[in-house]
This record gives C-alpha cells, sequence and structure tokens, in this order.
C-alpha cells in the first residue's frame, strides 16, 4: 500500500505558541461557523442597540431635549457592550465547551500535546477574539445612531478584561459541572435574566431599593454600570465595579479550575 | 529485565532507538528517592500488572495484567462491560488505577503526562471532534499539534477521507467518523497506539482499509494495541490475543495457541449406518472420541491434522465407505472467545 517507513515513529510535540495559536484559530472558527452562536453575539446585541434606540419602549433617560437626540443610545451602548462581553464569554463559552465536553472533543485534547492551559489560553483568544469583533461591529452601530461616548478609554479597557474574567470563570464552572443539555438551558435563561436585570437595558434604578442593592452586585450590573459610568457620564475610574468584576472573577475561575470535570 | 521492586540500579537513561532523549541520564549513584529509571532497551510498550479500577460499588477491572512488546499488534478481546475500555483508558492516563501498576515505556501515564503524549496516539470509541469542524480541518489541526506529522493530504486519500469535502463532522456517517478518528490516532507519528474498537459499525471495504493501515504501522515498528469484539480481526491483525472477562484476563497468547489451547477440533463425514466404530478408534490417538450422531452421521474428536485425516480415511476405505461431506472443523478464535467467556448474551 505505502511505502516502507511511511509510518516510521517520530513522536514529538509541536512549539507551544505554534499550539497555542493553531488552538486559538480552530476555536474562532468553531465560534464564528455556529449560527445559533451568531445570533447570540452578534444578532441580538445589535438588535438590541437598534431597536431600542429608535423606538421608544425602554426608558433610556432620553428627555427628549433638543440637542440631546443622542442619549437613548448613549444610554445602550454600554449596555449592549456588556451585554456582548456577557454573549461571548459567559454564555457562548458556556453551551460551546459544554458540548465539546459531552462529545469527547476535550476528552481527546486532553491526550493530544497540547497542555491543559495552553488550550485555556487558546480558549481565551478566541473568546477576545471574538469580542473584538462584536465592539468593533456594535461601536459602528451606535456611531450611526449618534452615539458620543465620554471618559477614559482604559477603564473602560479594564472593565472588559476584567468582565471577561468573571464570565469566563462562570461559564466554564457551568459548562464543567453541568449536562451539556442542562448548560444549554441555563446560560441562556441567565442570559434573559440579566438582560433585564443586569441593567442592560432597564435601569436599576427601576427596581425597589432592597432587590438593586442585591443587583448592583451582580456581574452583569457592574460591568454595564460601570460602563455606563465612564462612557455616559464621563466618570473616573469605577473602582467600585472593578472591584465586583474582581471578585467574581477570583471566585468564577477558581471554582472552575476545582470543579471542572474534563469528561 | 524489570523486576518490580527490585533493588537493580539505576540505569542509563539516554535512549538508543528512536532518538528520543526526554529521560534524563542519572550516574549510578544517584539518590534512592529518585524515581528509578527504566531500561529503555527491553521495558515493554505496556506494562499492566495487577490493575484494578472500580467505579463506586462495581468493578470494572480486578486484577488484570497484560504485557505488551514494542513493534507488536495486541489485541485486547471480550465481551461489552469485560473491562477492556476501562483498561485502555487507564493506560492512556484518563485514570488512576485503584491498586496495581501501569506503565506506557516505562513512565507512569498520569504523573509522566506530558511526556507520553507526543508518543502515544489515542483513538477514541467515539467522538472527539468539534461538532462544526471538517474532517479534513481537524486532521490538519491535530497534525499541527505534532513536530513530525504524517503527510494529512496522503493519510486523507488512504482513508478515503477525501469525499468528506465541506461536511462538518456531526453530519458524516458514523464510518467517516471513525476513520478521521483513526487518521487522527496516527498523524502524528506515535511510537504506540491505542485503538478502541476501530472497526465497529465499518463496512467491509473500510475494515479492510483499517487493517491494512494497522499492518503498515506494524510493518514501520509502531506498536498497536486495539480492543475488538471481532474475533477475525484479532486473528487476522494480532501477534498477541488478551482475552478479557470480568476485568481479567482469562486467556493470553498468540491466536494459533489460544485455538490449539481450547476444546477439542472435529471432523465430520456421512456413510452407512452402523459402522463398528471401535476399530476406528483403535487406529487413532489414544485421547480421540468417535461417536454416530445420527443415523450414518458420524462424528470424530481429537487433535485434527493431516495425519488424523488419513487415518479415517484409510479406515473408511477399509471398510468399503465412501465418506460424503467430510469436513474438518478447527476451532477458530470465536469458538475460544464463546467457550471462555460463556454464550449467553450479556446486558
Amino acid at each position: 500500500m505505502t511505502a516502507t517507513g511511511t509510518y516510521r515513529p517520530e513522536p514529538g510535540a509541536a512549539p507551544l505558541l505554534r499550539m497555542i495559536r493553531a488552538q486559538a484559530a480552530l476555536e474562532t472558527r468553531m465560534l464564528l461557523r455556529n449560527g445559533e452562536q451568531l445570533l447570540l453575539t452578534v444578532v441580538i446585541p445589535s438588535l438590541v442597540l437598534v431597536l431600542f434606540s429608535s423606538v421608544n419602549i425602554v426608558d433610556t433617560g432620553d428627555t427628549g431635549v433638543p440637542g440631546n437626540a443622542g442619549s437613548s443610545v448613549d444610554f445602550l451602548a454600554p449596555g449592549v457592550l456588556a451585554l456582548a462581553v456577557l454573549s461571548t464569554a459567559f454564555t457562548g463559552q458556556a453551551i460551546a465547551t459544554g458540548f465539546e465536553r459531552r462529545y469527547g472533543v476535550l476528552k481527546r485534547l486532553a491526550v493530544s500535546p497540547l497542555p491543559r492551559w495552553a488550550l485555556m489560553a487558546a480558549k481565551t483568544c478566541a473568546v477576545l477574539v471574538t469580542e473584538i469583533l462584536q465592539i468593533v461591529l456594535l461601536t459602528a452601530i451606535a456611531f450611526a445612531l449618534g452615539w458620543s461616548p465620554q471618559g477614559d478609554p482604559l477603564a473602560v479597557v479594564l472593565l472588559l478584561v476584567l468582565g471577561t474574567a468573571a464570565f469566563s470563570g462562570l461559564g466554564l464552572l457551568m459548562a464543567g459541572t453541568l449536562k451539556a443539555e442542562a448548560t444549554l438551558a441555563a446560560a441562556n435563561l441567565v442570559f434573559l435574566l440579566l438582560l433585564v436585570g443586569g441593567g442592560v437595558i432597564v435601569s436599576l434604578d427601576k427596581f425597589p431599593g432592597a432587590v438593586r442593592g442585591v443587583l448592583e452586585l451582580l456581574p452583569i450590573a457592574a460591568l454595564s454600570g460601570g460602563l455606563r459610568d465612564v462612557l455616559q457620564d464621563g466618570a473616573g475610574m469605577p473602582w467600585r465595579d472593578l472591584a465586583i468584576l474582581a471578585v467574581w472573577s477570583v471566585l468564577g475561575l477558581g471554582a472552575a479550575a476545582r470543579f471542572f470535570r474534563w469528561e | 529485565m524489570r523486576l518490580p521492586g527490585s533493588s537493580e540500579g539505576v540505569r542509563e537513561g539516554a535512549r538508543t532507538g528512536r532518538g528520543q532523549g526526554f529521560v534524563p541520564a542519572l550516574p549510578p549513584t544517584a539518590p534512592s528517592a529518585v524515581r528509578r529509571l527504566p531500561d529503555m532497551r527491553e521495558e515493554p510498550a505496556v506494562d499492566v500488572v495487577g490493575l484494578v479500577k472500580r467505579y463506586g460499588s462495581k468493578t470494572a477491572v480486578d486484577g488484570l495484567d497484560l504485557s505488551v512488546g514494542r513493534g507488536t499488534v495486541s489485541a485486547v478481546l471480550g465481551p461489552n462491560g469485560a473491562g477492556k475500555t476501562t483498561t485502555v483508558e487507564t493506560c492512556e492516563g484518563y485514570r488512576r488505577p485503584d491498586a496495581g501498576t501501569v506503565r506506557i515505556f516505562g513512565l507512569d501515564p498520569v504523573a509522566d503526562a506530558a511526556a507520553l503524549r507526543p508518543r502515544v496516539g489515542v483513538m477514541l470509541q467515539s467522538g472527539g471532534v468539534y461538532s462544526g469542524a471538517r474532517a479534513e480541518e481537524m486532521l490538519r489541526h491535530t497534525a499541527t499539534l505534532h513536530a513530525h506529522p504524517l503527510d494529512v493530504a496522503a493519510l486523507i486519500e488512504r482513508l478515503g477521507l477525501g469525499s468528506c469535502g465541506r461536511t462538518t463532522y456531526r453530519r458524516l456517517s458514523g464510518g467517516q467518523q471513525q476513520r478521521l478518528a483513526l487518521a487522527m490516532a496516527v498523524v502524528g507519528r506515535p511510537e504506540l497506539v491505542f485503538l478502541d474498537e476501530p472497526t465497529a459499525g465499518l463496512d467491509p471495504q473500510a475494515r479492510r482499509a483499517t487493517w491494512d493501515l494497522v499492518r503498515d504501522l506494524r510493518r514501520d515498528g509502531v506498536t498497536v494495541v486495539l480492543t475488538t469484539h471481532y474475533m477475525d480481526e484479532a486473528e487476522q491483525l494480532a501477534d498477541h490475543v488478551a482475552i478479557i472477562d470480568g476485568g481479567k484476563v482469562i486467556a493470553q497468547g498468540t491466536p494459533e495457541e489460544l485455538c490449539r489451547g481450547g476444546a477439542e477440533n472435529t471432523l465430520r463425514f456421512s456413510g452407512r449406518p452402523a459402522l463398528d466404530l471401535a476399530s476406528l478408534l483403535k487406529a487413532l490417538p489414544v485421547d480421540s472420541t468417535a461417536a454416530e450422531l445420527t443415523p450414518g452421521g458420524y462424528r470424530v474428536t481429537g487433535k485434527v491434522n493431516p495425519q488424523m485425516l488419513a487415518t479415517v480415511t484409510s479406515w473408511c476405505a477399509q471398510n468399503g465407505v465412501m465418506p460424503d461431506r467430510i469436513s474438518v472443523e478447527r476451532h477458530t478464535l470465536e469458538d475460544v472467545f464463546l467457550e471462555l467467556t460463556g454464550k449467553e448474551l450479556r446486558a
């Protein structure tokens, strides 16, 4: 059949960086190729932004004062950026990883030369690349709708990165402990609940004081609130929100590392 | 030779074989706390001693011993639930033994996983591929994780995966999924491959293609361990067969040894009823039997070989009997297997 020596053993792992780059590229392709994922990460945030900016259904604090026409989008854009991070780092990653676990992808990768930490690094790269694409798209839409962002870009980047860490930890915790179907259902439910109750499109001021006190501690509320304080109101470094996200990151990633089951 | 528990000193660790110098050479006076290094020349590829693996109250593997020489093909044969997959997955480093030891090239599959992973190719019983990935894409990716992979295009061609095109994994046929998993196991040019039921559910052509690949792997010096339900597969491919049941090896050896060691073989013929079998028995070796099962239907058991056949036919000639429908039934591995593991279907 084939020439003698074709299969002569010559084992060896590829250089680490090459492995991580290839794995990140593959993970990103899998994410972008999946229709349901695109619905979640691209279509829904874009729709929320366009729809609620142009139609006055939710109270965006638009005073209707002439010369202040952009205030709807100024309120919504930070929330939608938070939603984008939630959709990719949490919901999308949880569902994808849950099914990879279910279909033995993680099991097979565990015996490949790619170390586990490198797989997680590649997954993080794929999430970040997807988020950058989302942010570019959503920012372009927001500008087209008359968005005028304020504030310190560094604060925005810090919030997005810590938000990604917090949601990744929680998403991986869910994917690594629940069955794939349960993850699918729960991740979508959480997405919907946080969309409504996390200050994304509905200001937390609408909730009674006691409830609001609890909701404000959610990572989504810290992310959307922090982004809104900076981008809409030009506030300084949002230390409180950053601290909340940091605590969630430590708890989520720590619990994921502790409880994640690979099979 | 490695004697378990012996105080044999640390040997020179540098490999002479395939240039994998990952085992550091230690001076012979290394302190005894250092893990004893194996003799890389004589260490078997797989060495399982007294393996026990329990899941809750259920014992999946119960004191199993298995040794696989380098460059050989070994088949682990057994009914469903015999412990085949658990054994193989312990060798692959997925599970820790509850008792006993497992060594792959003298290394611990869990503790030394990083060193072993590039050297060992794994084909899982199912799955292992992103549901949205295409066959070639996944194989190329797997190749990228290795330093000196096989030619991906040639492997795709050889396993007939070229027709998969842009179809994603979840839409491939079961046979295509199996062949992709096989390709992924060998693409990194491993020294040892574990194939868990590599031909389950394959059509005859794909099965032949898999067998041919296993033979070529062996020819080129790759050690192959496969599990199977198919006796003919074990008979065709394996240098060594281990039949396991209830988590233990209940018989092992070459396929020939196993067939010979089983129950006796049989010769049947038909002729005139009520022949005098006593005179035939006198001509046959002592432990033979002869019986008329139905009028004119005879069965002779014993060591079936050309000599025995000649004895029977010349006895027929002396008695003026034409032995119609003469047939020999030598035991196949399947007979041995059923004899050892029982004929009842199991849950």
